[in-house]
């Protein structure tokens, strides 16, 4: 199963490589939520939801769910 | 004189768009509305070189021009109407260099609608700090525009914007990409179309709900129609729009601007891990809400106990110095007292909004969303509702359109109807001057317990709050998506200038605003008050003087009670006993009955109509404080402001839906009347409970 920006841990990275658009919102996409962009978990709020991202530059936070359905390619390995 | 040039201001949220207005346009700035809308809109004029005037509109920050909501809405609308009167005849896109990629997307966008478009590149100061330079040559020939680097922190670059604008004539209104290109087929049939029309404007009307004045409707009407593709495809051309304007965005980078990491020191990490810590975070933002209680209630109190005495005295000086009569007794009795119970708040409500201002300026308040997102989600709400409920502490008004942002009308709706019940500014005057009446001063832990007991009003405030979103949530059957985006911008120290400029913005609509209407029920009170009809209030001095004549009373007491007779018997008396037998279980007479009444009006009208009652018929200098402590309730005889009749009054103001204008803004933003009449009913007979309960218990 490939990996979604849901399964990243803190402080590890990920290279976007699909975005299921019907379950995105569009202005997400307008942040900088595109393929091929870079992202990193910046921070977990408390209950581990939602996410504190660093996607291409941008910080912005989301929900773990709306997470769930970007795909990425982990580019840290522990 | 030659003519003066629209300006608008366009930018992402949170680049100092609102900070650039500011230094263009200092003092010489107006907040309204937007026709039919509650989206605000700002204005102000700025004096170019060569005696050049620009009118300047600071427009509601947006992302991109495919808008989410109303205040985006303002954006595309003002930008696709040439006949608006503020149509700008410039767009000044203003970004943030830390931010740049993301910024230009917008840019782009605005490129494409032609028109003459200059590019603010703001926060120049954090260049060094972050290892960034660019190549504006570059940056210039690539993006078809002219640059303006500044800074509004360190005040540089002001006046070489303010050049650039004036020579608009040098701008280049070229688009930078040709963004067509995703889908050539479809463009060229549209271009085929409407060959007279823009491109861009069309692309935007097919996929936008845009409103369009009257004479632009009919030419546009029948693009809207121009539906070749179904909206999941156009939707996904909307994507690969976006792609190719970040693919350009991109290459342009590359060369036009670079980074160097190993120079970059991160603050916002260290900070960061502090303040969204599951335990520091939670700690420091209670210690921050304890920290403004405190504030607006004893640091405040000097200024306050100043303004009550200054006002005290004024009535009393111009009862003197005046020839006695209507005109006099309506400017001591009623105007100036009325006049005061508005000015008396002005410490604290500058105080709040202070707070407030600095809590969003500095970045900290996307921090709070973060953190209590997944807590407020376990009620039905969102972390943005977080936003509403604080500024909420100012006024459920501005509060009830923050919550526009967020995504899921569930929890929107949630957030909208349980608003009210945190504490706005305007409960604050009636909260503060019963306190000062029925809670003994005092300290515990350094506090005053004055001001535990405001602080413990606000917990109560957002504890219903909390409670009745939980409820609504496990009752309301409404389907929505829940997205939730929220970006996290740098720390940023508040800026002096922009935070002043807020808290005199906000303190002067209270000031006129609200003033204006206690104003007018002061003296509509002072008129009901001073005049009756029939023989008891005519006669009132025979009436009184026969019945007390056995008990020889001295002129000073003679007095009293015939002006309290009169008072008894004026319009206002009539009214407020006839209402009486519904209050009185919960500890009120009916002066305090009139004065909930006209507080439907705004509830700080409260004191002032308390103010206007007691000070007809006594001319001894009085401060509002003072009357009311005199005063002596009719039935059980003693103080009529007991503690128990006190935290009655308290507990009622706390939960009753008192306000017609946030009714009013209810019915506009959920677009019914059932909902505000809802929270009317629902609240009010609540408070009315709950207020019952407290006196039959207390006294």
């Amino acid at each position: 199963m490939q990996d979604t920006l849901a399964h990243l841990k803190r402080g590890e990275k990920g290279i976007i490589t699909d975005v299921s658009s019907i379950h995105i919102p569009l202005k997400l996409l307008e942040m900088g939520c595109l393929p091929g962009n870079a992202v990193q978990l910046v921070q977990l709020a408390p209950f581990q939801d939602p996410m504190y991202l660093n996607i291409n530059g941008t910080h912005l936070a989301i929900r773990k769910e709306t997470a769930s359905h970007i795909l990425i390619e982990k580019t840290t390995h522990e | 004189m030659s003519k003066q040039i629209n300006v608008a201001l366009i930018g992402n949220p949170n680049t100092g768009k609102t900070s650039v207005f500011n230094a263009l346009t200092g003092l010489n700035q107006k907040v309204g509305n937007y026709p039919g809308i509650t989206v605000e809109k700002k204005e102000g004029i700025c004096k170019l070189p060569r005696g050049v005037k620009a009118h300047i509109i600071d427009l509601p920050g947006t992302y991109s021009l495919n808008a989410s909501s109303l205040d985006e809405n303002v954006v595309i609308e003002l930008l696709l109407n040439k006949n608006d009167k503020d149509f700008p005849d410039i767009a000044v896109v203003v970004s943030d260099v830390e931010n740049l990629k993301r910024n230009l997307l917008l840019f782009t966008q605005i490129k494409d609608l032609e028109i003459p478009t200059l590019l603010v590149i703001n926060m120049a100061d954090r260049m060094s700090y972050k290892g960034i330079s660019l190549d504006i040559d570059y940056l210039e020939e690539h993006l078809q525009t002219k640059i303006a680097l500044i800074s509004t922190r360190k005040n540089e670059g002001i006046n070489n914007l303010k050049n650039l604008i004036a020579n608009l004539k040098d701008l280049p209104i070229k688009p930078c990409l040709n963004a067509s290109e995703i889908d050539q087929d479809y463009f060229d049939n549209l271009r085929k179309a409407f060959p007279n029309q823009l491109l861009y404007k069309l692309w935007l009307v097919i996929t936008q709900d845009v409103n369009f004045g009257k004479t632009d409707r009919n030419e546009i009407g029948a693009v809207a129609n121009f539906k070749t593709k179904s909206k999941a495809d156009l939707k996904r051309l909307q994507q690969k729009e976006t792609i190719k304007r970040y693919q350009f965005i991109n290459n342009v980078l590359k060369k036009g601007q670079t980074i160097d990491i190993s120079q970059a020191k991160d603050l916002r990490t260290k900070l960061d891990r502090i303040l969204t810590h599951k335990v520091w975070g939670y700690t420091i933002f209670f210690v921050i809400l304890l920290t403004i209680f405190q504030a607006i209630y004893d640091w405040s109190s000097i200024p306050m106990d100043f303004i009550d005495t200054v006002f005290a005295s004024l009535s009393e000086w111009t009862k003197n110095m005046l020839p006695s009569g209507a005109f006099t007794n309506l400017l001591a009795e009623g105007i100036i007292p009325g006049l005061g119970g508005i000015v008396i708040f002005i410490p604290q409500i500058a105080f709040l909004f202070l707070f407030i201002a600095v809590l969003e300026e500095s970045g900290y308040m996307s921090r709070v969303v973060f953190l209590m997102d997944r807590v407020m989600r376990r009620f039905g709400l969102s972390g943005k509702s977080v936003v509403p409920l604080i500024s909420g502490t100012a006024c459920a008004i501005p509060a009830i359109m923050a919550t526009r942002n967020i995504e899921s009308w569930k929890e929107r709706l949630i957030t909208i109807l349980v608003t009210p019940f945190t504490t706005c500014s305007a409960r604050l005057p009636v909260y503060l001057i019963i306190i000062s009446l029925v809670i003994p001063e005092g300290r515990f832990l350094g506090l005053s317990y004055q001001a535990l007991t405001l602080m413990l009003l606000y917990l109560i405030g957002f504890g219903t709050a909390v409670i009745s979103a939980y409820i609504l949530n496990k009752i309301l059957k409404i389907k929505s998506k829940t997205f939730f985006v929220i970006e996290m911008p740098n720390y940023k120290l508040p800026m002096f200038k922009n935070v002043a400029l807020t808290v005199i913005e906000k303190t002067k609509s209270f000031v006129f605003g609200a003033g204006k209407i206690i104003l007018a029920i002061s003296i509509v009170l002072w008129f009901l008050a001073s005049y009756g009809p029939g023989e008891q209030f005519n006669n009132a001095e025979t009436i009184v003087k026969a019945e007390y004549a056995p008990q020889n009373l001295n002129e000073e007491d003679l007095k009293q009670k015939i002006a309290s007779h009169k008072l008894e018997h004026s319009f206002i008396g009539i009214t407020g006993r006839a209402i009486e037998p519904a209050i009185r279980p919960l500890g009120y007479d009916w002066k305090i009955g009139i004065a909930i009444v006209s507080s439907f009006a705004a509830r700080e009208v409260f004191v002032g109509t308390l103010a206007t009652i007691y000070s007809v018929g006594s001319d001894d200098e009085a401060t509002i404080k003072n009357r009311m402590a005199a005063e002596v309730n009719p039935i059980l005889g003693g103080p009529l402001f007991t503690f128990a009749s006190g935290i009655s009054l308290l507990l009622f103001y706390a939960f009753a839906m008192q306000c017609m204008s946030t009714l009013a803004i209810v019915k506009r933003e959920t677009n019914s009347w059932k909902w505000p009449v809802l929270q009317l009913v629902i609240m009010t007979a609540f408070a009315y409970i709950v207020a019952l309960i407290a006196f039959q218990f207390l006294k």
